[in-house]
């Protein structure tokens, strides 16, 4: 093994452990409810494009329908939950495990297109189960779930009172994706993915079975995705087909990563930490999401960030005193 | 369902694919030339409806005169948009797909933003015109007037597009720089003004399909969305780029569509469609009439 290329990699570590132990003590100083609930939104976007980059990044097939597996977890735990009385922290697995399958179900036509065959159909997809739920009136219909009240615990996984528990989970969800990122980026698997992306036909004739990295990166991206749905269920206790599985669900999960950087183990937390609050500040400034003022800065952001930074914002931290973060040093690292 | 009623629905489908032909042609055309999905189609669908709108709101014109106005004003803003975005899109040295994908993307959730800021997200409707509301019967099967004059103009414009692929310098121009970019800047022919151009006659055959399309239709900032991801079916289905597989894939769409809402509630009536799609793909990776 490269031991520049280990060290990078020993050094990311210790960075996110500082960086999430100093998250964890943010909630100490920062009591304000508005300002926690966007915390814990930056955290949940983080996690989720984190997850997606696994498969549009890593392994390069581009997904717009992950609102799928999203709403998937999310209709999984509340129906569950409100049905059948079982705990979220069920709902939440059953809910990873069935998008992970579905993932490799729809994964076994779909791998087979490519380019923009494959990108339509993952929104035509996504679409079609959104038109499913919209019309499956055991589930709610169009009306979506409430999901009622009946604790104040970490057994529910509900908290009325406050939005401590969700920061910590959110933090959790963050890290854990952040660490399976980073850990499958140094298996057989991240090689499998960065070989595929590049040129499949090459990795295929050097004994690399495109299909099934593609598949593991399905299902991995769509559990790790299917859990924060479960947990978005949770925390805003209401969900609606649009609200949990509509289009803007897929393109928000991609954007952090397009900004940060897509492929790469910090670019979708740094996007994130850079988009949402300022999505957030900016809809409360100007006042009301009717308006349209944060279309127009996502929109903004992504036109000039895919114009000027095709790489993502994650390459401008390529100092060495930042502990050399940078991908493509790294990609050099690896060869 | 007598066959009366299966009769009278195809007969609307098609009308409808027609339509739905002429929206998604402009993005074929341009898929064709230049292997980019412009993901902001839908959009420029939803200004040109807002376009004819504000005409008739404002001037009293009649969408099926502002319909060439709408046209030309596309034609300009397709032309704009290549020269200041895709243009350099296509330049991208990193990650060159997803830079495709999202520049255009960005520019629809601008274009979205901006109507919603503007025009607020109320939906707006031409409230009467020469052919709103009307019906004609032809052999006892009775036609929306609007969509009639639409599948019309879409067979027109899908006539001429022939003639001006193969009777027109410009026309050759396209044909030949979609067959090889590279041999076309050898003899002389400036592959940019080609492009720009393309965008632009993209863009004013969806414009004057919204132009079309805002006499029956609620005119609202996302309007774009449904009838974006039915134009890429469309196009998909048709093979991407192939022009006259657009006329090809609408018509099917449009069928499809009708059949679906006879024998689905009417709000699944677009699984068909997307369904179709994937049968399709999935049959054949490049689309029915695309080559292999």
């Amino acid at each position: 093994m490269d031991t520049a290329f280990a060290e990078r990699r020993r050094r990311d570590l210790i960075v996110a452990f500082v960086l999430a132990a100093i998250a964890a003590t943010v909630p100490l100083f920062v009591k304000d409810s508005y300002l926690q609930n966007m915390m814990v939104l930056t955290l949940m976007w983080g996690a989720l494009s984190q997850s997606w980059n696994i498969l549009s990044g890593y392994c390069g097939q581009i997904s717009l329908g992950h609102a799928l597996y999203f709403g998937l977890g999310a209709y999984t735990t509340a129906l569950l939950f409100t049905k059948f009385g079982v705990l979220p922290w069920f709902g939440m697995l059953g809910g990873g495990v069935i998008s992970a399958l579905i993932a490799m179900a729809l994964g076994y036509p779909c791998f087979r297109l490519r380019g923009h065959y494959f990108v339509i159909a993952t929104i035509v997809i996504a679409e079609i189960g959104l038109l499913l739920f919209h019309n499956w009136d055991w589930a709610g219909a169009a009306m979506g779930i409430e999901i009622p009240v009946r604790g104040d615990s970490w057994l529910k996984f509900q908290f009325p009172r406050s939005k401590l528990p969700y920061f910590y989970f959110a933090l959790a969800l963050a890290c854990v994706a952040w660490f399976v990122t980073w850990w499958l980026e140094d298996s057989k698997w991240g090689y499998w993915w960065r070989a595929v992306k590049d040129n499949p036909e090459a990795a295929e004739s050097l004994g690399v079975v495109v299909f099934n990295s593609k598949m593991g990166a399905a299902a991995v991206s769509a559990f790790l995705v299917a859990v924060g749905g479960s947990f978005y269920a949770q925390f805003v206790s209401y969900i609606d087909p649009e609200s949990v599985m509509g289009f803007q669900f897929s393109l928000l999960m991609a954007l952090p990563a397009v900004l940060g950087g897509i492929g790469t183990l910090w670019g979708p937390m740094l996007g994130a930490v850079i988009l949402i609050p300022l999505t957030e500040l900016t809809r409360s400034y100007v006042g009301g999401s009717g308006k349209g003022i944060d279309l127009i800065v996502y929109g903004g952001l992504i036109i000039a960030i895919s114009l000027a930074r095709p790489q993502g914002l994650i390459g401008l931290f390529s100092v060495k005193s930042l502990a050399g973060l940078l991908s493509p040093r790294r990609k050099e690292a690896v060869r | 369902m007598t066959a009366d009623a299966i009769i009278q629905s195809l007969a609307s489908g098609l009308l409808m694919g027609l339509l739905y032909g002429l929206i998604a042609v402009g993005l074929a055309l341009i898929f064709g030339l230049m292997d980019v999905v412009n993901f902001a189609h839908g959009e420029f669908l939803m200004i040109a409806m807002y376009a004819t709108f504000f005409l008739f709101v404002f001037f009293a014109i009649d969408p099926l005169l502002s319909a060439p106005l709408v046209a030309a004003a596309l034609f300009v803003f397709g032309a704009v948009v290549y020269l200041l975005i895709v243009r350099f899109a296509v330049r991208a040295k990193a990650n060159a797909g997803m830079v495709q994908i999202f520049s255009t993307f960005g520019l629809a959730i601008v274009m979205r933003g901006l109507t919603q800021y503007f025009f607020t997200p109320d939906y707006r409707s031409v409230t009467h015109s020469w052919l709103g509301g009307k019906t004609v019967s032809v052999a006892g099967i009775f036609l929306p007037v609007p969509q009639l004059v639409g599948a019309l103009v879409a067979i027109a414009a899908f006539g001429g597009l022939y003639l001006f692929i193969n009777r027109t310098d410009f026309g050759r121009a396209l044909e030949a720089t979609r067959e090889d970019a590279g041999a076309v800047a050898l003899v002389g022919i400036d592959k940019n003004k080609v492009f720009a151009l393309g965008w632009g006659l993209g863009a004013a055959l969806v414009g004057l399909a919204g132009a079309i399309m805002a006499i029956f239709f609620y005119i609202y900032p996302d309007v774009g969305a449904s009838f974006a991801l039915i134009a890429y079916v469309t196009v998909a289905l048709g093979g991407f780029g192939s022009v006259f597989g657009a006329f090809a894939g609408g018509i099917i769409v449009g069928l499809v569509e009708a059949t679906t809402a006879m024998l689905l509630p009417p709000s699944l009536k677009a699984v068909g469609i997307y369904a179709v799609y994937l049968l399709v793909v999935f049959v054949r990776p490049r689309g029915l009439f695309g080559s292999m």
